[in-house]
């Protein structure tokens, strides 16, 4: 057990690229942009903000899964204490959103060097009960601090002016920011992803013995990619935080760190694009199933059964399984 | 009458003997983890949902069949290991080829379906069970009134896990489920069903969380939510005491039950992160676990 | 959303929209826990309450009324969200109930920015009538400012000198011991410990000790929903009402001892401004209630009854929805319900009215399922609510 290689079925679906990004993935990044440039005049622009932090979130969990190997329990820590320290920093300190953001992502960041270096001191199943426990951890200081609010959250944040200028107020206004700072993330996640620390990664996912013994400090990496998979899940809860105007309990409870694993897993583990699909799935699920209750949560139940039962590769790893390449 | 940190030494005895009824109940969840662990290398994490389906099956026998406390402590953890076993059948066994964290995440599944159904059912509020009337009332131990139930749960955990622990190092049986948890293809040339002996592993330890279910019913408020809250409690348990040993396991649970006891009286609003304090500590010293083989 | 599916919108209303009557249709949300902790005192019951308040006002009056309903599942994020897209895309013009104080203040903010009308029965937070009112809410049935008054005050006149509290670690139950201990303390009574008590907790057995071995006359509850209901569940399980101490509870509702059962709940003390069994008029409502719903009304139910009641009233007063044209007809216009009798709504959105302190029966003295308090005292409307000038409303200076 402890020797043993891991086998998710990732290696085909990222498997080594030619330098500089594939015509195909620009094309869908481009795809992707015009179609973020059009939605807000389509579709309910706060709608689809929720769908643009999710999807960043959802990436940067793929970060560490997909291609680090390691199944993190405990994600909404870093999502949901970042929203709660940039609602802070906008809220109490006044700063502006780009601020107040960046602020949430350090902290997650911190939060995720902390807790990241005890969690991989363990491996597998192990390592998925640890960042659980930690993130419950997270989850009882959010209630008790003072500075969260409790059950209230932090409420009524200020949407500010981008860099003291321009005004957040307006639904379109804030869309565009959002729209930009998500977009900035994932090609971040890209470009570490095609990255020689990427393909490091990739073979400690791969086979961890065989790196070590080709002289790689695995733990370093493993390492590296957990504080930058918590720094953009940060990214993308204060990015929330300030769309809502609201940090809550909700983002840091568990059944956010299973709802992150479950957009990730149906989009597609290991893909690049996989967790954008899964996230806004998912969303638009809870959106309009949202009068239903329970029934919620026993349809996210199924997704799971029938993803891990049926299609462990996700839509789109069936879909570059199909076109038979990397998506 | 000497004080013990600003404690009477009565009132310390009192809790010391409340956090070991809590720590029977992590001791017999986190046995059943240990168990389903060695045999089947999966993290159940439906294991919370079936220690609250416990709970409800024996509501239901009361309220639907008539069926008191007594009898409900002996069917439901057959009832629930049956489903259990439907489970493993179906589901769990058909994904032992592929990496384990496949079976946690199947398990997190079924347990997102099973708790989303009961409180669509039965709503959040929660349902009243009452203690038998055998048990009520309670005893007067000078230091502190001890309701006779509370008294039963702790025997009544020791006794199955000893017994288990037991069953397991002594037995003929136990030693083909040991035998089969480091070698399960050798164990199988000698004519052993593994593939049975897997899935009647699973439905015990799926049985003792529907019994620790039970043993709750009478004090905790039978809700739909209360395998969650405690399933994550008990998996820092697991960390801590690592899951190579069975009777690392029971120890571990009862020993952490006594230190939450304990911080329940020097620093009531940390009592419920204490044991995942431990963990950090337990991984930056010993990160296998107390009692874990694995380096 | 999940439309309750009722429209009045009688042959005569429209008929007279053609003559010089003007017709106005009036879109009430009513936004509240349908799945979780709260179902039971809100839910579909306030749906359903709402409905009757259309009903009662009369279908002759010009005002069709449809009732809309969802589930906020006391998550701020998604009841802002629903509250944002019935008034930014439904049409949506008053929202009712909202439990949950957080969601509340959620929507207080939202219904403020877009200049609609919040009639809040459900939540507790006297914040809303505090320092975050606004000109678009009215909190009609209770808030913890009330409920530590009443209870706490009561208490303490009827003998309980010392009090420990058993107080949920977050910022709602801190506030809640805060509020009563001052209470306490200026009724001549004394806090004699409190301890913190992890949230949510299973196990209340360690704390309850503590509360024993203080040998304090009350041990005050500062709790809610599940935590309260395990509290008083194992409090009756280690005999501590048996051995002379008295429990008061801070948040409790009818329903929950109702669930709880009279065997657990017997002795406690409480606070509420409802009950199905005060006079006559509130029996024939609750029994026309409980034909539609199968239960007695909670004081949640009851309340946005009332302030729906009451918001129609004015609608039809001022011959129009706009909303600061009624939300000034409201507070101009005295109240006058069966439910809760007369009363007026406040320049802060304070509705004020009688509360009870109530003592949960003994089993052997209760007559049916739901005979289950005794009235202790009556504290009447100008001292059950916190003071106009205190509360910090900046609507009062």
């Amino acid at each position: 057990m402890a020797t043993q290689t891991s086998s998710l079925d990732l290696s085909r679906s990222a498997g080594v690229e030619a330098p500089g990004m594939p015509a195909l993935h620009m094309w869908i990044f481009a795809g992707l942009l015009l179609f973020g440039l059009v939605a807000p005049y389509i579709l309910y622009p706060v709608f689809v903000m929720k769908v643009l932090c999710f999807a960043l979130f959802a990436c940067a969990f793929n970060l560490l899964l997909g291609f680090g190997g390691l199944l993190s329990f405990g994600h909404a820590a870093y999502f949901g204490s970042a929203s709660y320290v940039s609602a802070h920093a906008a809220k109490v300190w006044g700063l502006t959103p780009e601020l107040a953001i960046l602020t949430g992502t350090l902290a997650a960041a911190g939060l995720g060097l902390a807790i990241g270096s005890l969690a991989i001191r363990r491996q597998g199943i192990y390592f998925a009960m640890v960042t659980l426990a930690f993130a419950q951890m997270v989850f009882f200081f959010s209630i008790q601090a003072p500075f969260t609010g409790g059950e209230d959250g932090i409420q009524s944040v200020p949407r500010g002016h981008l860099f003291g200028l321009i005004s957040m107020a307006p639904d379109r206004n804030l869309y565009f920011f959002v729209l930009a700072v998500v977009f900035i993330g994932l090609l971040v996640i890209y470009r570490i992803i095609h990255s020689p620390f990427g393909q490091v990664l990739k073979g400690i996912r791969d086979n961890e013995p065989r790196m070590v013994s080709l002289g790689y400090r695995t733990r370093r990496y493993k390492l590296a990619v957990f504080v930058l998979s918590a720094a953009l899940a940060g990214v993308a809860g204060a990015t929330k935080a300030i769309v809502f105007q609201l940090a809550s309990l909700t983002d840091v409870y568990w059944t956010m760190s299973g709802e992150v694993v479950l957009m990730t897993l149906l989009g597609g583990m290991g893909t690049v694009f996989g967790p954008i699909l899964g996230a806004a799935v998912i969303v638009t699920m809870q959106n309009y199933l949202a009068t239903f209750g329970d029934w919620v949560t026993i349809g996210q139940g199924i997704i799971f059964v029938v993803a891990v039962m049926l299609f462990r590769e996700g839509i789109v790893g069936v879909l570059a399984r199909i076109i038979r390449r990397p998506l | 009458m000497f004080e013990l940190l600003g404690i009477p030494p009565q009132a310390l005895f009192g809790q010391l003997l409340l956090g070991l009824i809590n720590g029977s109940f992590y001791a017999l969840l986190s046995l059943g983890l240990a168990i389903i662990f060695g045999l089947l290398n999966i993290i159940n994490f439906t294991h919370g949902a079936q220690y609250m389906m416990g709970a409800f099956v024996a509501w239901m026998l009361l309220n639907y069949v008539g069926i008191p406390y007594w009898g409900a402590l002996f069917l439901v953890p057959v009832i629930v290991g049956v489903t259990g076993v439907v489970l493993e059948r179906l589901l769990i066994s058909r994904l032992y080829h592929l990496d384990h964290l496949y079976g946690l995440l199947l398990t997190f599944g079924l347990a997102l379906i099973i708790t989303g159904v009961f409180r669509n059912q039965y709503g959040i509020s929660g349902l009243p069970y009452a203690i038998p009337g055998q048990l009520s009332g309670g005893q007067n131990l000078g230091f502190m009134f001890l309701p006779n139930y509370r008294g039963w749960v702790v025997v009544a955990s020791l006794v199955v896990c000893l017994a288990t622990w037991f069953v397991i190092e002594k037995t003929r049986l136990g030693a083909y489920l040991r035998a089969a948890t480091e070698n399960p293809t050798m164990v199988g040339a000698f004519g052993i069903n593994v593939p049975r002996l897997i899935t009647l592993t699973y439905g015990f330890g799926v049985g003792l969380a529907a019994f620790a279910g039970v043993l709750a019913a009478p004090i905790y408020s039978v809700n739909p939510n209360m395998g969650a809250d405690v399933i994550i409690v008990v998996f820092a348990v697991v960390v801590i005491g690592g899951m190579g040993s069975i009777l690392g396991s029971i120890l571990t649970g009862f020993g952490l039950g006594l230190v939450e006891g304990l911080t329940r009286v020097f620093y009531p609003e940390g009592s419920a992160v204490v044991i995942f304090v431990i963990m950090a500590i337990v991984l930056l010293v010993k990160p296998a676990g107390l009692f874990g083989r694995e380096a | 959303m999940r439309k309750t599916g009722f429209i009045v919108a009688s042959l005569a209303g429209l008929l007279m929209a053609g003559t010089a009557f003007a017709q106005t249709a009036v879109k009430i949300g009513v936004l509240n826990d349908r799945s979780g902790i709260y179902a039971d005192i809100t839910g579909e019951g306030s749906a359903v309450a709402a409905q009757m308040a259309a009903e009662d006002f009369g279908t002759d009056k010009g005002i069709t009324v449809e009732v809309v309903s969802a589930d906020h599942q006391n998550k701020p994020d998604v009841g802002s969200n629903i509250a944002r897209q019935w008034y930014d895309t439904e049409g949506v013009d008053v929202i009712a109930d909202v439990p949950t104080s957080s969601v509340a203040l959620a929507v207080n903010d939202i219904t403020r920015e877009k200049n609609k009308i919040f009639l809040n029965s459900g939540a507790a937070t006297s914040d809303l009538t505090g320092s975050k009112c606004s000109p678009n809410t009215v909190h009609w049935t209770y808030d913890t400012w009330q409920l530590a008054h009443g209870t706490g005050g009561a208490m303490v006149a009827a003998g309980g000198k010392t009090w420990f509290f058993l107080t949920a670690d977050y910022a709602f139950g801190h506030a809640l011991e805060r509020d009563t201990s001052a209470v306490v303390t200026a009724a001549g009574g004394e806090v004699i410990g409190s301890v913190k008590t992890p949230f949510p907790g299973t196990d209340f057995s360690s704390f309850l000790l503590q509360a024993q071995a203080s040998g304090a006359q009350v041990i005050g509850l500062a709790n809610a929903g599940g935590d309260t209901v395990n509290s008083m569940k194992q409090a009756a399980e280690f005999g501590i009402t048996q051995a002379g101490q008295s429990i008061a509870g801070l948040l409790v509702f009818v329903n929950d001892i109702h669930a709880l059962g009279l065997d657990v709940a017997q002795g406690l003390v409480l606070t509420e401004t409802f009950y199905w069994d005060l006079n006559d008029k509130t029996r024939e409502w609750s029994a026309r209630f409980e034909e539609k719903t199968g239960k007695k009304p909670s004081m949640i139910q009851a309340g946005v009854y009332a302030s729906v009641l009451h918001y129609l009233k004015a609608v039809e007063a001022v011959g129009s929805k706009d909303p600061e044209a009624v939300m000034a007809k409201m507070k101009e216009m005295p109240t006058d319900d069966p439910l809760f009798g007369q009363g007026v709504v406040r320049a802060d959105g304070r509705k004020t009215h009688d509360a009870y302190l109530f003592r949960v029966k003994k089993p052997a003295d209760s007559k049916g399922p739901w005979d289950l308090y005794e009235t202790v005292a009556t504290i009447p409307a100008d001292k059950a609510f916190r003071p106009l000038a205190d509360g910090g409303c900046p609507l009062v200076q």
